[in-house]
């Protein structure tokens, strides 16, 4: 998977949590979850709860907290996908 | 003194009804909200009807962020949410705020988080799958769980707060509302009660061997108050919320005013002389109902309507005992008396504040809403006061003044007085 396919799968996992449907659609790898998108931090949880199950992957706390940004997501998610197929 | 408290708005959502206009209509033709729940019989329960609403989650766009309904399971929060932000409506005002609403505040009761939708929380972690939990769980099982939402989506910065008194609370927190505005705490205090019966709380009922049985196959006619053939309460579910103004603030908004609470009171009969966990004490309810004709400042002569408690059990009787007592009027001097239980069951926690929008808009309207089932009533409450007290048709009469009280397990009681705004 490339990084651009990585983020646009992403943009479907991060929607229900934003009401900032523009923004959204414009995502890039330097987008704030918190700041750009206005999500609730609580709810940065669910978002990884939500890509775990959608990629088939464990993100641990660390990693989840390294999470803050579409480029740090898009990191760790590869990363544990590549894992998944070595 | 105290400041003078009116009701500016009004929602709810009830088993035979949701929303003002279709509440009204029901509660004006005498329509049941009652219906057969296939999935009881499946279960085994005895009492295999219930007091729905019909609710659609979809509905709840039009209230809330998607963000915010995505993920909200609990359907208790779900019906006061409705019934809160109708009320809020109503009353002329705005959802949206930039600033917290220092002058308002809310006082919202239930009994217990949706345990249907913690089933899924239960099993998770019994299958040590914890991690997957999410972040909306907490603020749903937590017991301010519905005041939380409601008071976020309206930015109230005064008191927020939740009670829980069982079938007692809906009262309680209106009187509780009412106590802030009147003693100078609050501008405006929004009120109300949510439940949702869900299948276990539902059963633990159903063991007690308190709900009726004896109707499943004609559902409409379950909820029997004061009848001969009541045989136990039907469980409902609901909520219902009032939006409660000091007088002279509602008045400088222009608001539209549907009415006064006159005054109240909420007590225990402290599981003594009689009362128990499940039984209320006569000492302790006639208390409550004095007490609340002495706040409001009225005669006993004044009732014209009685809002009972009334849930078709042997109870009932008792209760109607328990007004002759208090009010020193029985026979053909009792006051008109009815039952909203009769056409959508006992909702408990919601009770309360259902009841009391149903006793305002029979103020508001001035009619009576009758107590359908009641073609054979108890003998033994007829002996008590006259038949025509007790209405099996819609009467139109002018209502000034309303009693309305509950009483719930553990010996707790509430009673308002409620008026015509003059």
């Amino acid at each position: 998977m490339t990084r651009q396919e990585i983020l646009n799968e992403l943009k479907k996992v991060i929607s229900p949590y934003t009401t900032n449907k523009e923004m959204l659609a414009q995502i890039n790898e330097d987008t704030d979850l918190l700041k750009d998108l206005k999500i609730n931090s609580a709810n940065l949880v669910d978002i990884i709860i939500d890509a775990e199950a959608k990629y088939d992957i464990e993100i641990d706390y660390d990693e989840a907290d390294k999470m803050m940004n579409v480029g740090s997501c898009i990191d760790v998610i590869s990363e544990k996908i590549g894992q998944k197929q070595q | 003194m105290g400041n003078r408290v009116v009701v500016t708005g009004m929602g709810v959502v009830s088993p035979n009804g949701i929303g003002i206009p279709a509440f009204l209509h029901a509660i004006q033709n005498g329509i049941s909200g009652i219906k057969f729940m296939p999935h009881y019989h499946e279960l085994k329960f005895s009492c295999q009807v219930a007091g729905m609403p019909d609710f659609k989650w979809d509905s709840l766009t039009n209230y809330i962020s998607e963000v915010t309904l995505h993920g909200l399971k609990g359907t208790n929060i779900a019906y006061g949410l409705m019934a809160a932000l109708d009320a809020w409506k109503d009353s002329g005002m705005d959802y949206d705020t930039d600033e917290p609403r220092w002058e308002t505040g809310c006082v919202f009761g239930n009994s217990i988080a949706d345990t249907e939708a913690m089933r899924n929380v239960i099993n998770r972690v019994d299958n040590k799958e914890v991690k997957k939990l999410g972040s909306r769980v907490v603020e749903q099982a937590m017991n301010s769980g519905v005041t939380s939402y409601i008071s976020g989506r309206l930015g109230f910065g005064n008191k927020v707060l939740t009670n829980s008194a069982a079938c007692a609370t809906g009262t309680q927190a209106i009187l509780m509302g009412y106590e802030y505005i009147k003693h100078g705490y609050a501008k405006r205090m929004l009120v109300g009660s949510a439940e949702h019966v869900d299948t276990y709380v539902f059963g633990a009922f159903d063991s007690m061997r308190v709900l009726s049985r004896k109707f499943n196959d004609s559902p409409e006619k379950a909820s029997r108050p004061m009848s001969a053939t009541a045989g136990g309460f039907i469980p409902g579910s609901g909520a219902g919320a009032l939006v409660l103004e000091d007088l002279d603030f509602a008045l400088a908004r222009g608001a539209k005013i549907y009415a006064e609470v006159l005054g109240g009171s909420t007590n225990s009969g402290g599981q003594r002389l009689g009362g128990t966990m499940t039984a209320a004490s006569s000492a302790g309810v006639l208390r409550c109902i004095n007490e609340s004709l002495v706040s409001s400042n009225i005669n006993p002569n004044q009732i014209d309507l009685i809002s009972g408690h009334l849930t078709a059990t042997n109870a009932d009787r008792q209760e109607i005992q328990y007004w002759c007592d208090a009010l020193d009027r029985r026979g053909d001097n009792f006051p008109t008396t009815n039952s909203l239980k009769s056409m959508i069951g006992h909702s408990l926690s919601a009770a309360g504040s259902i009841e009391t929008v149903a006793s305002i808009l029979q103020i508001v309207h001035s009619f009576v809403h009758p107590n359908i089932n009641l073609d054979d009533p108890n003998p033994e409450i007829t002996k008590l006061v006259s038949v025509d007290s007790l209405p099996v048709k819609m009467i139109k009469k002018e209502v000034n003044i309303v009693a309305k009280a509950n009483f719930g397990f553990g010996d707790v009681n509430s009673c308002l007085i409620l008026s015509k705004f003059n």
